[in-house]
């Protein structure tokens, strides 16, 4: 157990979380309107492969992760058209847009099956980036700086805010607040949109810093987690941070157990730890009955004003 | 002009049936202009996608053979849809059903006789339910989404496959592939009913088809379900138990869901890294633009079965990549979520008027 | 030189799919004034209001704010004008505390101490009384309601419109609630009152304009009349008393229910208390109380939702029923219907045969070995559309297309007509049409004439001293004792109604419950 040996560790656990941070923030803003969208997998597809294309194409990793953040929001609004708009049910809607995000992604990819491309590299400069104890701050994408700040600011808006509250207000009461005069439809739509952006900005972490090789379904599922994310979170910013890491520490054992060839059990038993894992916290978590960590009333109701 | 909508007194029935085929159509059309834009022949990929394998006399048996298993499955899912109970993790279920017959299989290697495929059947069905039991304890006991729960579940069982073939399971003869062994003869159900040439899974699909009709329309189950999908707390007071249909229906569509995988292991007559093909996940679409009704599932099934038939065709005579067939499914299941709208509302066409004073323009 | 009116409508008509709702309505308030809106449940008032408070648009007519003309968009455009509106059903978020539900109903961001201080202001003001640091949950109706008052108050209103705002309030909050509305109005702030309540308009009210069917019928000063006569203008006919008659109730002990409790079913709901009651054959026995202090519960409790502890906590004839459920319960004679028409006592997307088979399949042999006989649902549901007159095409007919007033009807007979020798009943004629309502209490003196025990759960007092025999009152999930409905005023109703909340102002030597 070295020092280079717990740095590595570490390092590894916050990249391969950051996604799951992300797309689990994104989508506790749209759950906190009332919408479940679980089309999340499908997003980050689309923003991996968007990403992927466009850094490919044009050499500008910037632009990738515009693009990216575009198709995801932009995924996230044809969710938002069929449900809100034309009122269709959200789990089948949800379900559509993953398996859309699947077949997009795997068209669009085709053409780049096996291409690399750059990893995107961390913000801060080569002696802090790179020195063997400072890269744990400074060494990382700047995805992952992006995710942590993303959370603490979505905890701050949705608590302190006026515009929070009028969110949490839609979530809980569309009725009510639709009585009041607030907009429900469009602040639902907002929500939406964002949180797609945030998962197009999650897929594109992984072609674009994880694994900066193209292949299908990158994302492995772990567009659910992030939704099982939101739930044992309890639909809290804080507890969604912690959250995170406990699952990027999951995660990163498979990928040890995998690399180092000992480790107790078969490969596939660790691949199956993270989803087994979160089964049973959702079981946990749902069966005490706490005050804080309750859903939002509306959540996956449709909004059916009566005049 | 404007164009407003109104809801309708009650449901439209015609609507009911026409917006899946509307939005066939819709997605026929959209097809040529997506593969038009990018650089195919749109006309001929669409064609080729959604005619050619009905036109085609030889290509109905892959037809036949692809709708069965996406018939059974979407049977089972039909049941709980009604319910507002989704099993997602279907295809984990189906994966489980093989998993079961072919250890039923390989137990019984050196043995013949009739019971074997009963056994296997049997099996099959009882792994793929019990696999479905435990996102319903989660849900009852625990309250946990069978969404998100079953969901989980197919992710593991794509572990399980995967152990069994690269460890237990391999095959001796295999040269180190990731695949087992194959299944004898006796272990094998026929490639057509009596030389008529109909694959025995599309029997088998017609026979769970006409059962499930049977017991959606006439039975106080059937009933049942439906009421708890529509108003729980009606349902309540009318006597049914929500804890007991949801037990029910994610057991019955599991066992459904493992009886494919049980006839699908029989057509492959092994288990390889390629088995989840992904029908659990497209039965899912198949039940939606079914409507959950026995008989719009036996049509939808065919006809999600030929896009994927066509896709091969297309991929071969267009140069369309494979994955083509899995973007159309999904967009005719956007098509068919979208149409639903015209179920529920009427569009009227207003033609405009002087605005009369005090009106809101 | 009269000054202008602070709100005139003209001639304004508001059409839906399928009905004119207001038909070219004219009506004037004038500063200070109380003005009654009165109309049975289907008049058109609440569209009225919505229009008055930019909710919906009218689709002619003018509607002129102190002599202006003027358009009113949205809500915000109503509040900037000076319109404040307390709503029948609250606006209110069960999650939040009393704080942020008021900061949601401001239109722009105010600090939350600042805040605080203009609601302490405007409470003192009133005479209102509320800790604005309390969870919604855990208010009662009435405390609500004077979230949603302050709520409008603190925009300092020109016109306050109350929508049946004392239809969920004991006699003692509706003395209050009128000695704050007096107070606003004696400052110059106009109150538009809607109600069907006829004696409260009397006693408020200045000037009275009444709808039916859209149309303004007549315009009076409710001082110079009659409730009943202000009734008839509003029906347009006379009203008809159901006749009770003689009764005796000599029969046997039909319903038994014997320390009942009940832990609450979650977070927001009410938890039973050693409930305790008998009803014999041939006896109406009330339950009276303000809504949310149980009443849900146990009538879920009677019909077979949530199980008892013991079996024999409830007798059905003798036989115990407690921990069987709704379908044990009913081949034992015990039907019931519940407050929700649409969602729970009926489903509006099913036909009216369907619903048929919902609850009557088995006492009424449509059900045979798991196999149901749709031509006996069908045959049984004509039968109830016919007896009940229930105005709609047929069985086939969906439950959500008839209006309240038919759908109640046909709840209510599809459960009397299954002969039950036990029927419990939840408010009966909660917004129901004044015709069916007087069916329906005709229907179960019947039932009752024919030796069924029946229990009404209500809130309208109205209803329950004109019904029945003996009444009892449900405070926070505990029963009062039993008592015969000549014994008991309707201002002991009213304390033992308001229990421990809002009543201790006038709790003079008050009458606790048993």
């Amino acid at each position: 157990m070295t020092l280079t040996f717990i740095i590595d560790a570490l390092v590894t656990v916050i990249g391969i979380t950051t996604p799951i941070l992300l797309a689990a923030s994104g989508e506790l803003v749209v759950e906190k309107s009332g919408v479940i969208n679980l089309g999340v997998e499908g997003m980050m597809l689309v923003g991996t492969i968007a990403g992927f294309a466009v850094t490919f194409e044009t050499g500008n990793p910037w632009l990738g992760i515009l693009v990216a953040t575009l198709a995801g929001a932009t995924a996230a609004t044809i969710f938002a058209v069929l449900v809100l708009s034309l009122g269709a049910n959200q789990v089948a809607t949800g379900l559509a847009l993953t398996i859309f995000g699947i077949g997009l992604s795997s068209l669009i990819g085709s053409n780049y099956v096996g291409i690399a491309i750059d990893p995107v590299e961390s913000p801060f400069p080569d002696a802090l980036a790179n020195d063997s104890f400072w890269r744990l701050i400074f060494g990382h994408s700047p995805f992952v700086y992006f995710a942590i700040v993303l959370v603490l600011a979505i905890g701050w808006f949705i608590n302190k805010t006026r515009a929070g509250l009028v969110l949490r207000a839609v979530g809980e009461n569309d009725l009510s607040a639709h009585s009041i005069g607030y907009p429900v439809i469009a602040i639902r739509y907002a929500a939406v949109a964002f949180g797609g952006a945030i998962a197009g900005i999650a897929g594109a972490d992984f072609s674009m810093v994880i694994s900066p090789l193209w292949a299908e379904q990158m994302t492995a599922g772990r567009g659910w987690i992030a939704l099982a994310l939101v739930v044992f979170a309890g639909w809290r910013a804080g507890r969604l941070l912690a959250g995170a890491y406990f699952f990027g520490v999951l995660m990163a054992l498979e990928l040890y157990a995998k690399a180092s060839g000992h480790a107790i059990f078969p490969s596939q038993f660790w691949a199956a730890m993270p989803y087994l894992i979160a089964v049973i916290v959702l079981a946990l978590i749902s069966s005490r009955d706490g005050k804080d960590g309750k859903a939002p009333a509306c959540l996956g109701k449709p909004f059916i004003p009566n005049g | 002009m404007r164009l407003r909508l109104e809801k309708r007194l009650e449901p439209s029935r015609t609507m009911l049936v026409m917006t899946p085929v509307l939005s066939v159509i819709a997605i026929m059309i959209l097809g040529v202009i997506i593969f038009d834009g990018l650089g195919y022949d749109g006309p001929q990929a669409v064609w080729e996608l959604f005619f050619t394998p009905v036109l085609d006399v030889y290509k109905w048996r892959d037809v036949a053979s692809k709708a069965a298993p996406l018939i059974i499955i979407a049977l089972g899912l039909s049941l709980g849809n009604q319910a507002k109970i989704w099993n997602i993790g279907a295809e984990g279920q189906y994966i489980l059903g093989a998993i079961g017959a072919a250890g039923v299989a390989f137990a019984t290697q050196s043995m013949t006789g009739f019971w074997i495929i009963p056994l296997m059947i049997l099996v099959g069905m009882i792994c793929g339910a019990f696999y479905a039991a435990i996102p319903a304890v989660l849900r009852t006991r625990y309250g946990v989404s069978e969404v998100l729960s079953s969901l989980m579940f197919v992710y593991v069982s794509l572990q399980l496959l995967s152990y069994l073939i690269t460890g237990p399971w391999k095959d001796p003869d295999g040269h180190n592939f990731p695949q087992t062994a194959q299944l004898t003869d006796v272990q094998v159900l026929p490639h057509e009913v009596w030389d008529s040439g109909i694959p025995p899974g599309l029997l088998v699909a017609l026979i769970v088809a006409i059962i499930f009709y049977i017991i959606v329309s006439r039975t106080v189950f059937g009933f049942s379900v439906r009421a708890i999908g529509e108003a729980p707390h009606a349902a309540r007071y009318g006597g049914f138990s929500s804890n007991g249909i949801v037990w029910a229906t994610l057991m019955i569509s599991g066992a459904m869901a493992g009886l494919a995988g049980v006839l699908e292991l029989m057509q492959l007559t092994r288990l390889n890294l390629g088995f989840p093909s992904g029908y659990g996940f497209t039965a899912i679409i198949v039940s939606l633009l079914g409507r959950s009704h026995p008989i719009g599932v036996f049509i939808a099934g065919i006809v999600l079965a030929i896009t994927y038939v066509g896709g091969q065709v297309a991929q071969t005579v267009v140069h369309v990549p494979n994955a083509t067939a899995g973007l159309f499914q999904a967009l005719l299941l956007f098509a068919i979520l979208a149409s639903d709208l015209l179920v529920r509302y009427r569009i009227r066409i207003n033609v405009s008027s002087p605005p009369k004073e005090g009106q809101r323009l | 030189m009269s000054v202008a009116p602070r709100l005139e409508l003209t001639d304004v008509s508001k059409r839906f799919p399928g009905v004119l709702a207001n038909d070219r309505v004219s009506l004037s308030v004038k500063p200070g004034e109380i003005h009654a809106l009165l109309g049975e449940n289907g008049a058109g008032k609440s569209t009225l209001v919505k229009m008055i408070y930019g909710i919906q648009a009218p689709d002619s007519g003018s509607i002129l704010w102190e002599g202006q003309e003027v358009r009113i968009a949205h809500p915000r455009a109503a509040r900037r004008l000076g319109v404040g509106m307390v709503f029948q059903h609250f606006s209110l978020f069960d999650a939040m505390d009393v704080l942020e539900n008021i900061a949601l109903g401001l239109d722009g961001a105010v600090s939350r101490k600042q805040l605080d201080a203009e609601i302490r202001l405007v409470m003192e003001k009133y005479g209102l009384k509320l800790d604005p640091r309390r969870q919604i949950s855990t208010l009662s109706v009435g405390e609500r309601q004077r979230i949603e008052i302050v709520r409008a108050l603190l925009l300092n209103p020109r016109l306050l419109i109350m929508d049946e705002p004392t239809s969920v309030l004991t006699p003692q909050e509706v003395e209050d609630l009128f000695k704050t509305l007096r107070r606003l109005a004696s400052e110059g702030c106009s109150i538009l009152y809607i109600s069907h309540k006829l004696h409260e308009i009397v006693e408020l009210c200045e000037r009275a304009t009444i709808l039916r069917g859209g149309k303004v019928v007549a315009t009076c000063d409710p001082r110079q009349e009659t409730a009943r006569s202000m009734g008839e203008m509003m029906i347009g006919s006379d009203l008809r008393d159901p006749a009770r008659g003689q009764v005796s109730v000599e029969g046997p002990v039909r319903l038994s229910v014997r320390e009942l409790s009940l832990p609450k079913p979650d977070d927001f709901g009410v938890a039973l208390e050693k409930i305790s009651f008998q009803v014999k054959g041939g006896e109406i026995f009330g339950i009276a109380g303000v809504a949310g202090n149980g009443q849900n519960e146990l009538l879920e409790a009677l019909c077979g939702e949530h199980l008892a502890d013991l079996h024999t906590v409830i007798e059905v004839d003798g036989a115990p029923v407690g921990r069987s459920g709704p379908s044990g319960r009913r081949k034992l004679g015990l039907c019931s219907v519940p407050e929700e028409r649409n969602g729970h006592a009926a489903i509006g997307a099913f036909s009216l045969s369907d619903n048929a088979i919902l609850t009557a399949r088995s006492r009424m042999g449509f059900e045979n070995q798991g196999f149901i006989h749709k031509a006996g649902a069908d045959e049984f549901a004509a039968n109830v559309i016919k007896t009940f007159a229930v105005k709609t095409l047929g069985p086939e007919a969906l439950a959500g297309s008839l209006s309240g007033g038919n759908l109640q009807k046909y709840v209510m007979g599809r459960e009397i007509m299954q002969s039950p020798g036990v029927l419990v009943v939840s408010q009966p004629t909660w917004g129901v049409d004044a015709g069916s309502a007087a069916f329906i209490h005709q229907a179960l003196i019947d039932l009752a004439a024919q030796g069924s025990a029946i229990v009404v759960i209500s809130q309208d007092l109205d209803e329950l001293l004109r019904l029945c025999d003996r009444l009892s009152v449900i405070n926070l999930g505990k029963l009062s004792t039993p008592r015969p409905v000549g014994d008991v005023s309707v201002q002991e109703l009213g304390l033992l109604m308001g229990g421990s909340h809002g009543a201790s102002a006038h709790d003079a030597g008050g009458i606790h419950a048993a």
